[in-house]
C-alpha cells in the first residue's frame, strides 16, 4: 500500500513540477504577479509530495516489505535499523529519489528565504529548478521506479553489501548528494540570470552562500568516503583515483573555483560571464558524476548498453541540460553589461589564477577518467589510467596554486603590490627554503618531491598566519591585536581556516606518503614485532558474534619504550547475507601518526597473517579537511553572507541593531 | 571611454592568455603522461600471449579466480592462484593480505608484471568498491565455457 502511495505522490510531484516549470515564465511575460507568486506554492507542493514518496520507500525498508523489488534487492530483516534506512539511498533507484528530495528541499528553501529577491527573478529561478526536477522525476518514473512490486514476494531480501554497512558510508552518499544538488541552485540562478540578461552583485551575494554550502557538503562527503576507505578497505589507502572518486572530485574542484569567482562578482562586479559559466559547469559535473556512478558506464561501455533505456535517457537528459544551458549561455552572455576592471597584480587576478588552475585540473581529471571509456568505445584496447597520471597532474597544477594562495589574500583589490606582499611573506619563504634544503640534505635525492611538498605546506601555513598577523597588526601593535581580530569579518576568518586546512592536508599527504612504515608478518600469540619504535605484541584471537555477522578479533598490545600504550583489536568479519568478508582495521591516532593493525587469515598452527603500519601525520588529511569545512561554516555564519542580508542592512541604517 | 575600452581589451587579453597557457600546459601534460607509465593495459589471460607482453612490463590482469587453484605458499604470506577468462589460465602470485572480496570463482583485478617463468607477480589485488561496481574486464571472454558464479549475470 505504502509503495503505491509513494508512486502516486511521485506522479503528483511530477505534475506540480511541470506546472512550476512553465507557469512562472508565462506570469513574467504577462506581468501577472499572482502567476509568478504561484511558483513558491508549487515548489512547496513538490517538496511535500517527494517527502511522501521518500517516506513510503523508507517505510518499506524499515518494515522489510520484500514485495517491493528495490527492498528485496537491497535489504534484509537481520540488518540493523541504521543500515535499513541507509539502504534507501544505497542503491540506484533510491539514490535518485533522494536527489529529487534534496532538489525540492533546496527549491523550497529559496522560495521561503528568498523574499528579498525580486519576485520576477525568484519565480524564474524556481521555474528553472522545477524543470530540473521534471527531468529527474521522469527518469525515476519511467526507467528507475523504486516502487516496482515483486510477486510472489520473497521471504528474505538480498541484503546490503557489508562493506557499506558502516556508519561512515551510511552518511557519505547523502552528504555528497547535498553537495551535488546544492550546485543546482547556483545553476538555476545562472540560467535565470541569463534569461533575464542581468547579473548583479546581489545575484552573487545569493549564489555564494549556496555554492559555499554545496562545497561544504562535498568536502565533508568526500572526506568521509576517503576516511571510510582508509579504515574499512584494510590497507591504509585513502584515495585511489578511481572513476567513482573522480566523479565527486571534479564538481568539488569547480565548486571551489566558483566559490572564489563569485567573490569577485559580489565585491567588484567583475568576472560575471565567467562565473555564470562556472555555475553551469559545476552542476553539469554533478550530473555527470551522479550518472557516471549510477549508470555503470564506468565499469565498461558494455554495462551501459546492457540497460539501453536508462542509458539513452541519461544521455538525452545530459544533452538537454548541459547542451541547452551552454547554448543559452553562448546566446545571452554578450548581452551582459561589461565587467569591472582590475590590474594585472590584484586580488582579482589572483582569484582568476585560482580559477584557471582549478578548472584546468578538473578538465584534466575528466580526461583521465573518460579516456579509457573513449578508447574502449572506439574499439581499442582496454586500458586504465593509473594514479601516476593524476598525481603528476596534481603536482603540476596545484603547486602554483599553493604558491599563489600565499600571496592572494595580501593583494589589494583592483591594484595590488607584489613587493609589499613579498615583504610580509619573507619569513614564510625562508622557512620553506630551509625545510626544502634540510630534507634534501638529510635524506637522499629520492626525497626531492617530499622536500618540495613539505616546503609548500610550510609556505602555505606560515603565509596564512602572517596574513592574520598583518590583518590584526599583531607585530606592530600587539596590545590592540585582539580587538582588531574581533573586528575582522567572519568570512575572512573562514578563508584563513580553510586555507590553513589545505596546508595541513598537504603536510599530512606528503609525510604519510614518504615515511609510512609497513610490516607484513606471520605472528603466533606472544610474539612481538616492532614498527617504527612501536612494539606490537600479539595476544591471540577470539571469536565474536555481531548482529548479522561473526568475526575473528585479534588482540595486540602496543608498547612504546617498554610502556604499554594501547590495545588494538582488528576484526575480520564474515557476513551471512550476502556472504562476504570485511576487514575492520584497528586504528589508534597519535599526534605523530596512526597505529594501524589488520588481521588476516589463520596460517596453520596458531599463526596469523597480520599487517601492521605506522602512518605518520596521516590524520592531517582528515584534520585539514575538517578545518576546511569549519572555515566554510564560519564564513557562512558571517552576517553579510546570510541570505537576506540586504534587509538586515536596511534595519541597521534605520537604527535597529540586527 | 576609449581608454577604458582599451584597458578592458588588455585585461581580457591577459586573462585569456593565462587561461591559454594553463590549457596548453594541461594538454601537453596529458599527452606526455598518457604516453608514459601511467597508462597501463588491461588484459585478460588469453590476451597476454596475444599481446606478447615482455617480462617486467606492468599491466593489469583481470579475470576470474579459478576454482580449486588457490594455495598459500610456505612462508604463509604469499598466495598463489590462477586467473582465468575461460579461454586461458595464468598463474599469479601475490604477497600480502588479500582484499575482503577475494574468493575462488569470483572476479579479480590484479596489477603487476610477468616474471621469467611466465608467472604473473602481482603487487596489488584490487577490491571492488561496491556491489554494483565490478571492476571492468573481469567478465570472461568465453562465458559459455565457465561454471564460475560471477559469470551469472544479475
Amino acid at each position: 500500500m505504502a509503495g503505491e502511495l509513494g508512486h502516486f505522490s511521485l506522479i503528483l510531484a511530477l505534475m506540480l513540477a511541470v506546472t512550476a516549470a512553465v507557469v512562472p515564465h508565462i506570469g513574467i511575460r504577462m506581468g501577472d504577479r499572482r502567476l509568478m507568486a504561484l511558483a513558491d506554492h508549487l515548489v512547496y507542493g513538490q517538496f511535500l509530495m517527494t517527502i511522501a514518496a521518500f517516506g513510503a520507500l523508507t517505510y518499506a525498508y524499515v518494515t522489510s516489505d520484500f514485495s517491493v523489488v528495490n527492498v528485496a534487492a537491497n535489504s534484509h530483516t537481520a540488518k540493523p535499523l541504521l543500515y535499513k534506512i541507509s539502504g534507501v539511498w544505497g542503491n540506484h533507484e533510491g539514490s535518485l529519489l533522494f536527489w529529487v528530495l534534496i532538489l525540492t528541499l533546496f527549491a523550497s528553501a529559496v522560495a521561503l528565504r528568498g523574499k528579498e529577491l525580486p519576485l520576477r527573478f525568484r519565480a524564474r529561478v524556481l521555474a528553472v529548478q522545477s524543470a530540473l526536477i521534471v527531468g529527474f522525476l521522469l527518469f525515476i518514473i519511467m526507467v528507475s521506479n523504486p516502487f516496482l512490486r515483486l510477486d510472489p514476494a520473497p521471504l528474505e531480501g538480498n541484503g546490503l553489501n557489508p562493506l557499506l554497512q558502516d556508519p561512515g558510508l551510511a552518511f557519505h552518499p547523502p552528504l555528497l548528494y547535498l553537495g551535488y544538488v546544492g550546485l543546482s541552485i547556483a545553476f538555476s540562478f545562472a540560467v535565470a540570470a541569463l534569461i533575464d540578461g542581468e547579473v548583479t552583485p546581489l545575484w552573487a551575494r545569493w549564489v555564494r552562500p549556496w555554492t559555499l554550502t554545496a562545497w561544504l557538503f562535498l568536502t565533508a562527503g568526500i572526506t568521509l568516503g576517503s576516511w571510510w576507505a582508509y579504515y574499512e578497505l584494510g590497507w591504509g589507502g585513502w584515495w585511489f583515483w578511481d572513476p567513482v572518486e573522480n566523479a565527486s572530485f571534479m564538481p568539488w574542484l569547480i565548486a571551489a573555483a566558483l566559490l572564489h569567482s563569485s567573490i569577485v562578482v559580489e565585491k567588484r562586479d567583475a568576472l560575471k560571464s565567467w562565473t555564470i559559466l562556472l555555475s553551469i559547469v559545476a552542476f553539469s559535473f554533478s550530473l555527470l558524476g551522479t550518472f557516471i556512478v549510477r549508470s555503470g558506464v564506468i565499469n565498461s561501455v558494455h554495462a551501459f548498453a546492457s540497460d539501453p533505456a536508462r542509458g539513452i535517457f541519461i544521455l538525452a537528459f545530459l544533452a538537454v541540460v548541459i547542451g541547452g544551458s551552454l547554448t543559452l549561455y553562448a546566446w545571452r552572455v554578450p548581452k551582459l553589461a561589461p565587467s569591472g576592471l582590475f590590474g594585472l597584480v590584484s586580488r582579482e587576478s589572483a582569484l582568476v589564477l585560482n580559477n584557471v588552475l582549478l578548472s584546468t585540473f578538473a578538465a584534466v581529471v575528466l580526461v583521465g577518467t573518460l579516456y579509457p571509456l573513449a578508447i574502449e568505445a572506439m574499439g581499442g584496447d582496454q586500458i586504465t589510467v593509473g594514479p601516476p597520471f593524476f598525481e603528476y597532474a596534481t603536482i603540476v597544477l596545484m603547486s602554483p596554486l599553493v604558491v599563489a594562495l600565499g600571496f592572494g589574500p595580501l593583494l589589494a583589490w583592483k591594484r595590488g603590490r607584489i613587493s609589499r606582499a613579498m615583504q610580509i611573506l619573507l619569513p614564510a619563504l625562508i622557512v620553506a627554503l630551509v625545510v626544502m634544503l634540510g630534507v634534501t640534505w638529510e635524506y637522499s635525492s629520492g626525497y626531492i618531491m617530499t622536500a618540495f611538498g613539505l616546503a609548500l605546506a610550510c609556505w602555505l601555513m606560515i603565509s596564512v598566519m602572517l596574513e592574520i598577523a598583518e590583518r590584526t597588526q599583531f607585530f606592530k601593535n600587539p596590545s590592540r591585536a585582539f580587538a582588531r581580530a574581533k573586528a575582522v569579518p567572519r568570512a575572512t576568518w573562514g578563508m584563513s581556516l580553510a586555507h590553513f586546512g589545505v596546508g595541513i592536508i598537504l603536510l599530512g599527504i606528503t609525510v604519510s606518503e614518504a615515511w609510512t612504515a609497513e610490516k607484513l608478518v606471520l605472528m603466533s600469540p606472544g610474539e612481538k614485532v616492532s614498527v617504527e619504535g612501536f612494539e606490537y605484541e600479539f595476544m591471540g584471537v577470539r571469536p565474536i558474534a555481531g548482529p548479522n555477522y561473526t568475526a575473528v578479533r585479534g588482540h595486540f598490545r602496543v608498547a612504546e619504550d617498554g610502556k604499554h600504550l594501547v590495545d588494538l583489536e582488528p576484526e575480520d568479519r564474515v557476513y551471512a547475507q550476502p556472504p562476504m568478508n570485511t576487514t575492520e582495521a584497528a586504528i589508534y591516532p597519535l599526534f605523530s601518526g596512526d597505529l594501524y593493525a589488520v588481521i588476516g587469515e589463520a596460517a596453520g598452527g596458531d599463526k596469523w597473517s597480520v599487517r601492521l603500519y605506522f602512518k605518520p601525520l596521516i590524520s592531517g588529511i582528515w584534520l585539514g579537511a575538517f578545518l576546511m569545512v569549519l572555515g566554510g561554516l564560519v564564513s557562512l555564519s558571517d552576517r553579510r553572507q546570510r541570505i537576506g542580508a540586504p534587509k538586515g542592512r536596511k534595519k541597521v541604517t534605520a537604527g535597529v541593531e540586527a | 571611454m576609449a581608454k577604458g575600452l582599451r584597458s578592458r581589451k588588455k585585461q581580457r587579453l591577459v586573462v585569456l592568455s593565462t587561461a591559454l597557457v594553463a590549457f596548453v600546459g594541461a594538454v601537453l601534460l596529458v599527452l606526455l603522461a598518457l604516453g608514459g607509465d601511467s597508462l597501463s593495459l588491461f588484459l585478460q589471460p588469453s590476451e597476454i600471449t596475444e599481446k606478447q607482453m615482455a617480462v617486467g612490463e606492468r599491466f593489469r590482469l583481470g579475470g576470474l579466480v579459478k576454482d580449486g587453484s588457490f594455495t598459500r605458499l610456505e612462508d604463509g604470506l604469499t598466495y598463489s592462484f590462477e586467473v582465468t577468462d575461460c579461454v586461458a589460465d595464468i598463474s599469479v602470485t601475490f604477497k600480502g593480505l588479500l582484499p575482503d572480496l577475494f574468493r575462488e570463482g569470483q572476479g579479480v583485478v590484479t596489477e603487476g608484471a610477468l616474471n621469467g617463468t611466465g608467472q604473473f607477480v602481482a603487487d596489488t589485488v584490487l577490491a571492488k568498491h561496491d556491489e554494483n561496481y565490478a571492476p571492468p574486464g573481469t567478465m570472461p571472454k568465453n562465458a559459455a565455457a565457465c561454471t564460475h558464479p560471477d559469470t551469472v549475470e544479475s
